[in-house]
């Protein structure tokens, strides 16, 4: 088990010193330098001295060489400075996590609560009315924009009723009252998560009652509720915490789109400001730190997965 | 659909269609898609939509409007004989605007998924046929690439600029540019599913005698994947590339929302979007339509896909009366 959790950390470091490479090479073919910007900020500059800067900041060094340096400093974590925010980019970057593992973890948990009994019960009653109308629910999840979505639960919630404030973040001071600034996020994310659950959800349930098990549960006269919670219900998490877990990369997607819909300040959001508004330190270290958050969240499925299923041991 | 015939009979026993003289795989399929109700509205909903949009300049025409003109004056009217749905924000006719909308989100959806496939299927053909290193290399590699978060990497990708990459002017100058990108884009990302799909199709076919025949006959590795092999997994390929399309469509107008997608001023549902938060209020019409054409468009997909999977695959048929 131990050696198991080594080998696939030192995996997920790797896929991470890959990403970090790639990404650094890509944010070095975005539109401008560093030094265009100051340029651009100071017109009395004269191309010496933004060649003698340019020297200065060793951006005329090969790609490599300044890779090496900035994975150097990254490692003693000195991520440098944001060019937007004027303070060290981690300090802008972790409290963000904070928010996003908020946001994503209370719409996964929520789309979880929804799609286990919702999938179970349409497995139970394949090509039931309720069967269908669950189907129907769950591929308008999957199929809704999720940025209309949230525009559209803005005007109903926000506007017109007037009930939930339509986007930014509490003040930290009042929990309950910081609470509602959470709900609209939530439930935006939750809707175009929980689809796809409850369709993976169905499958696995629908695969687990076909099995001899659940004949021989049946022979010996347990109930239906006995068998779909004993044994349907488990063995259909097994697959499912797998695909979910592959998933982590999408939630996180969803969730950069919505906290930039309600102005959230989470992750998504800070890599896009980021991106537009060419604070390369922070959208590398941003981009950098969801892989980790997504590849963490995957070791945990594995660990879920041998929790679950006690057929499997990791050697 | 294109399968070998000997398994007719026994597919066809499986489907209840024993009854009578044997039919035809093909048969089989257009009985078992005819049922799912859904998914034939869904493609009857997708052939008049792509009309639709192949006929955008015939509409243009006839409405006799210019769906590119900006006419500030004439912004935000309400529908009229000559504007149907009314004019956007630049006194654009909505309609028109749509119908080219659409035609680019098609385009794109379609390209995309194309693209994708086609790495997939040679990604998993290789993984699945050889085996041993390179399955295990590429298979990492696939796992590596599902566990991404997609939309952060596509902005930075969408985000690089085109000169310092070294491509002809001509073409980073051209306006179809966005297009390109982004079809590409998405398929450097979208090709994982048709490759796990395709690899364990592969897998479970090079055991076969057929194959193993074909390679007594001293048939190169090459030609026994796309000769032999492949036209016996075209049926997961087919469903798992039309159940991508809407999510790429989707993928395509998150993008285009952001700005960083189609760039106006040719029009995507997307960036028909990407001031609809302040649209809405004194032009409802500019906000709804285009979200609402990417909800059907991408659920249509959705169902056609599915109706797809239970038809070309006899498994599927285990959970039915």
């Amino acid at each position: 088990m131990l050696s198991y959790l080594t080998r696939r950390l030192f995996e997920s470091l790797f896929v991470l010193a890959v990403m970090s490479l790639v990404i650094y090479w890509l944010i070095g073919l975005m539109p401008g330098d560093p030094i265009d910007i100051m340029i651009f900020s100071d017109p009395e500059m004269t191309p010496a001295e933004a060649e003698r800067l340019r020297r200065v900041y060793g951006l005329d060094r090969p790609i490599l060489e300044r890779y090496l340096a900035w994975l150097g400093k990254a490692l003693t974590g000195d991520f440098g400075y944001s060019r937007l925010y004027n303070q060290p980019t981690l300090d802008i970057l972790m409290p963000r996590l904070g928010n996003t593992v908020v946001l994503m973890g209370l719409s996964f948990l929520l789309a979880l609560a929804i799609a286990l009994p919702a999938g179970v019960y349409a497995a139970t009653r394949p090509q039931s009315p309720v069967d269908h109308a669950i189907n129907m629910v769950a591929f308008a999840g999957i199929s809704v924009p999720p940025f209309w979505l949230a525009i559209l639960l803005i005007i109903l919630f926000a506007v017109t009723l007037g009930w939930l404030p339509a986007g930014g973040m509490g003040d930290g001071r009042d929990f309950w009252a910081d609470l509602r600034y959470l709900v609209l996020p939530v439930l935006a994310l939750t809707i175009a998560t929980v689809g796809s659950v409850i369709r993976f959800m169905r499958a696995a349930a629908l695969e687990a009652l076909r099995q001899d098990y659940v004949r021989t549960a049946q022979a010996k006269g347990l109930s239906g509720r006995q068998i779909v919670v004993g044994h349907v219900l488990r063995n259909a998490m097994i697959p499912v915490v797998t695909i979910l877990a592959l998933q982590m990369g999408n939630l996180f997607s969803g969730a950069l789109i919505t906290e930039q819909i309600f102005a959230y300040l989470g992750m998504g959001k800070t890599i896009y400001d980021s991106v537009i508004g060419n604070d390369y330190n922070v959208a590398l270290a941003g981009l950098l730190l969801a892989t980790l958050t997504v590849l963490l969240a995957n070791l945990l499925a594995d660990l879920a997965y041998a929790w679950l299923d006690p057929r499997i041991s990791y050697q | 659909m294109t399968g070998p015939e000997p398994q007719t009979g026994a597919l066809a026993a499986e489907a209840g269609y024993a009854r009578g003289p044997s039919l035809s795989l093909r048969q089989v399929f257009w009985r078992r898609f005819l049922r799912h109700r859904l998914a034939v509205g869904s493609l009857v909903f997708l052939v008049l939509l792509s009309l639709a949009s192949v006929a955008a300049p015939l509409v243009e025409a006839a409405l006799g409007v210019d769906g590119n003109l900006v006419d500030l004056f004439n912004a935000k009217q309400p529908p009229s004989a000559a504007n149907p749905l009314g004019t956007d924000e630049l006194g654009r006719d909505l309609l028109v605007r749509l119908l080219y909308g659409g035609q680019v989100s098609l385009v794109v959806g379609l390209a995309a998924a194309l693209c994708a496939a086609v790495i997939g299927t040679l990604l998993g053909l290789a993984a699945g046929y050889y085996g041993g290193r390179l399955d295990a290399l590429l298979m990492r590699f696939t796992d590596g690439v599902i566990a991404l978060p997609v939309l952060p990497l596509l902005i930075i990708l969408a985000a690089l600029d085109l000169n310092k990459l070294g491509l002809p002017q001509a073409l980073v100058g051209s306006e179809s540019i966005s297009i390109y990108r982004i079809v590409f884009l998405i398929a450097l990302v979208g090709w994982t599913t048709v490759a796990r799909l395709v690899r364990g199709a592969t897998l479970s076919m090079k055991t076969r005698e057929f194959v193993r025949a074909a390679e007594a006959m001293g048939a190169a590795g090459p030609r026994i994947m796309l000769v032999h092999i492949l036209p016996n997994v075209v049926s997961p390929i087919i469903v798992a590339t039309t159940l991508s399309i809407g999510g790429i469509i989707l993928l395509e107008s998150v993008l285009s929302f952001l700005g960083l997608g189609i760039q106006p001023p040719l029009p995507s549902w997307g960036n028909m979007l990407t001031s609809a938060q302040e649209l809405i209020w004194d032009s409802p019409a500019l906000a709804i339509y285009p979200g609402v054409l990417i909800f059907l468009t991408v659920i249509a997909f959705n169902f056609l896909g599915d109706g797809l999977q239970d038809a070309l695959d006899p498994r599927a048929l285990q959970g039915e009366e």
